[in-house]
């Protein structure tokens, strides 16, 4: 079975379809990169596998370890494994990264029957993770994401990533705003987290980071379906050709 | 022609209570004359309503619609739950002045804990020494308002505070104001004079007792605060659901003096904080911040008058409502500036949340300002809970409750940060979430 499986999911957004039948199939282990043109649906995409409202599904499904996905709330989705790591951090102030670092951690532990962290244990393994992904603890103080740049509040991001570790990552455009160096350091993290129980869902328009993060599937989307699908040397090809001829073949 | 129909109906209601009171209230001679014109003042509107401008928002002719009797004095039962509700509430190393249904209770108070330097009478004990020719003083302020007329009328008892200059006081004063009966009345009034380079915390907490229901609170703080004094004040409002409480604060403060105000109000049906503060001295920096919890269908005013009198003064203002279900908040601020009183930089930030469709907030902030070189503003929002926050934390795993709740703390947490006493702001803190939690 499946770790993720969308099958011919159509979706609108006010009276406009975004997403016209659109199949995918992930498994457990496997890295997966969308690209695709702006306005193809790639955050469409992710933001309905997460559950952010305001979508609206009119047709198909998605299957999750091969439960109905879309029943679930946005937190019952998260506590089940999914993690959509966002292009646009929100900024939340008056939380601090610590208190909702542990609030989240243990609602979802909670959500699944499990203990909740001890302090000193949530402590220590916050200050691991903080650690290898070069965030410092005076950033886990502030409020979330405030006044961070457009790299740290990636990096907090995978952080978050780390620390629940979910079964299924969406990383969506997780390129976007940032320089190269900040690039190299959020790839890394993601890299680090890469297992044979993990699967990821890298969204993006450039092919540029997956340089860095080499996956072992590519889908093109265009027009909100997948019109192409292949091995890491599609990447390569868009690179080259640009998808112009997705546009032309739908 | 209606205002004098309705003076007529709502002023002999109260002429009742007024003429049953009259005798158990305390001071004789000069005092029952200032008593009577007080009341006679309070006459001349009767409940405020929403065609006086300062009480737009709350007509009290609609939301109380009459005065009821004062409440006996405590007995020993009431008592006995009173001590309840202090113990419930007191505040840490605090010394406790309490009051029960408008009575001082020596009893549940610990005036031998205040320590030097303070001085603690009760309102009765002044009014009632006939060799002090001032003591009619107490019941006399220079601001105009039916309800603290009202107040001066029918005030049976409070506390008479002065703190002598120079002293440092260790620990809070808990002002602890506790209601027992149903269906009655209290009115309390309370003198604090905070002498000069003092430094001193004041709390007043509102509770309920166990069978405590629909009643009405009337007090009035008078405060003076001395020349380079500092003060703290923190004002935990949490009466009985069903309850009404009207507060007039009148403070006037000295040069280069310090004040730290905040207030809470979690509590009661119908209730207003209306401060008056005037800044009297040059250099003085007052900062006021309130935090209203609203849900069912209270209705919690908070109005403040800040009168810049001298040049160089500062003020501060943060206000943050959270409004639930069918519950109405009001916030109005009035900065004055008067023509001397240049180099004033005065500011105000009120912000409501709206938890529900019929939730209502009303902002009216104002600004007087007579004096050419001074810096003053002010800024005012409503609206929900932002939906791109609260999908971010559900995508984190918090449910729908609990992600609301952590942006509600944070929306209010901004004014409680403000108040300086780790304790105190503890409290205030474990206060807003009992009422999250009881949200549900």
């Amino acid at each position: 079975m499946a770790l993720l499986e969308v099958k011919n999911l159509q979706v609108r957004v006010e009276e406009r379809e975004i997403l016209h039948g659109l199949t995918l199939s992930v498994n457990k282990g496997e890295v997966h990169a969308i690209m695709g043109p702006n306005g193809s649906g790639k955050s469409t995409l992710s933001h309905v596998i997460a559950g952010k409202p305001g979508y609206e599904v009119t047709g198909g499904e998605i299957l999750f370890n091969g439960e109905d996905l879309l029943e679930m709330a946005p937190d019952e989705r998260a506590a089940k494994g999914v993690f959509l790591a966002f292009q646009y951090p929100v900024e939340i102030p008056g939380v601090a990264t610590m208190n909702f670092l542990r609030t989240a951690l243990n609602a979802q532990r909670k959500a699944r029957g499990e203990s909740e962290y001890s302090t000193p244990d949530f402590l220590k393994k916050v200050r691991a993770v903080a650690g290898s992904l070069n965030i410092p603890q005076d950033m886990l103080k502030r409020g979330v994401n405030v006044g961070f740049s457009g790299g740290e509040k990636k990096r907090n991001e995978i952080l978050q990533m780390a620390l629940f570790e979910p079964s299924l990552c969406i990383l969506d455009e997780m390129d976007s705003g940032l320089d190269i160096d900040a690039l190299r350091i959020a790839a890394d993290g993601v890299n680090a987290l890469r297992s044979p129980e993990r699967a990821m869902v890298v969204i993006t328009h450039y092919q540029r980071l997956l340089d860095y993060i080499v996956p072992d599937f590519v889908h093109v989307m265009s027009r909100g379906r997948v019109v192409k699908s292949g091995g890491k040397d599609l990447a390569l090809e868009l690179e080259a050709s640009g998808y112009a001829q997705f546009e032309d073949a739908v | 022609m209606n205002l004098v129909l309705a003076k007529t109906d709502t002023g002999q209601a109260v002429n009742s209570v007024f003429a049953v009171a009259r005798d158990r209230l305390p001071g004789t001679g000069s005092v029952a004359d200032i008593r009577r014109q007080a009341f006679e003042a309070y006459e001349r509107t009767g409940l405020p309503h929403r065609r006086i401008e300062e009480w737009k928002y709350t007509d009290l002719r609609a939301l109380m619609r009459e005065v009821l009797p004062l409440a006996a004095a405590p007995d020993a039962k009431a008592l006995k739950r009173a001590a309840d509700a202090v113990k419930a509430h007191a505040v840490d190393k605090a010394a406790k002045l309490v009051l029960v249904d408008g009575v001082f209770a020596p009893e549940l108070s610990d005036i031998a804990a205040l320590g030097r330097g303070v001085t603690v009478r009760t309102l009765r004990e002044v009014l009632e020494n006939e060799k002090n020719d001032a003591r009619g003083d107490l019941l006399i302020t220079n601001v105009s308002d039916p309800m603290l007329s009202l107040n001066a009328a029918l005030a049976t008892d409070g506390v008479v505070v002065a703190i002598a200059d120079g002293t440092a006081l260790p620990h809070p004063i808990q002002l602890i104001h506790v209601s027992t009966a149903a269906s009655a009345s209290s009115v309390t009034r309370s003198h604090v004079s905070v002498g000069r380079d003092s430094r001193a915390t004041l709390v007043e907490s509102f509770v309920a007792a166990e069978g405590a229901k629909a009643y009405q609170a009337n007090d009035a703080v008078i405060l003076w605060v001395g020349d380079g004094a500092e003060l703290s004040q923190v004002r935990l409002m949490a009466d009985a659901a069903d309850a009404v409480n009207i507060t007039s604060h009148v403070y006037t403060v000295g040069t280069k003096t310090k004040l730290n105000l905040f207030n809470m109000t979690s509590g009661g049906h119908v209730s207003r904080l209306q401060g008056f503060i005037t800044l009297a001295g040059e250099g003085a920096d007052l900062m006021v911040n309130g935090v209203n919890l609203l849900k069912g269908t209270q209705h919690g005013d908070t109005t403040m008058v800040v009168d810049h009198a001298v040049p160089g003064c500062t003020s501060r203002e943060i206000f943050r409502a959270v409004v639930d279900d069918r519950a109405h908040s009001v916030f109005q601020g009035r900065i004055i500036v008067r023509p001397d009183a240049q180099k004033t930089d005065g500011k105000m930030m009120t912000r409501a949340l709206l938890l529900s469709d019929e939730a209502e907030a009303d902002n009216k902030p104002e600004l007087e300002i007579f004096a050419d070189d001074v810096t003053c503003g002010h800024g005012a929002t409503a609206g929900a809970l932002d939906d791109s926050l609260l999908f971010y934390l559900r995508a984190r795993g918090l449910p729908e409750k609990e992600a609301q709740a952590l942006l509600i703390q944070a929306f209010v947490g901004e004014a409680i940060e403000t108040i300086a006493d780790d304790g105190l702001r503890e409290a205030a803190m474990l206060a807003a979430e009992r009422w999250l939690e009881a949200r549900g």
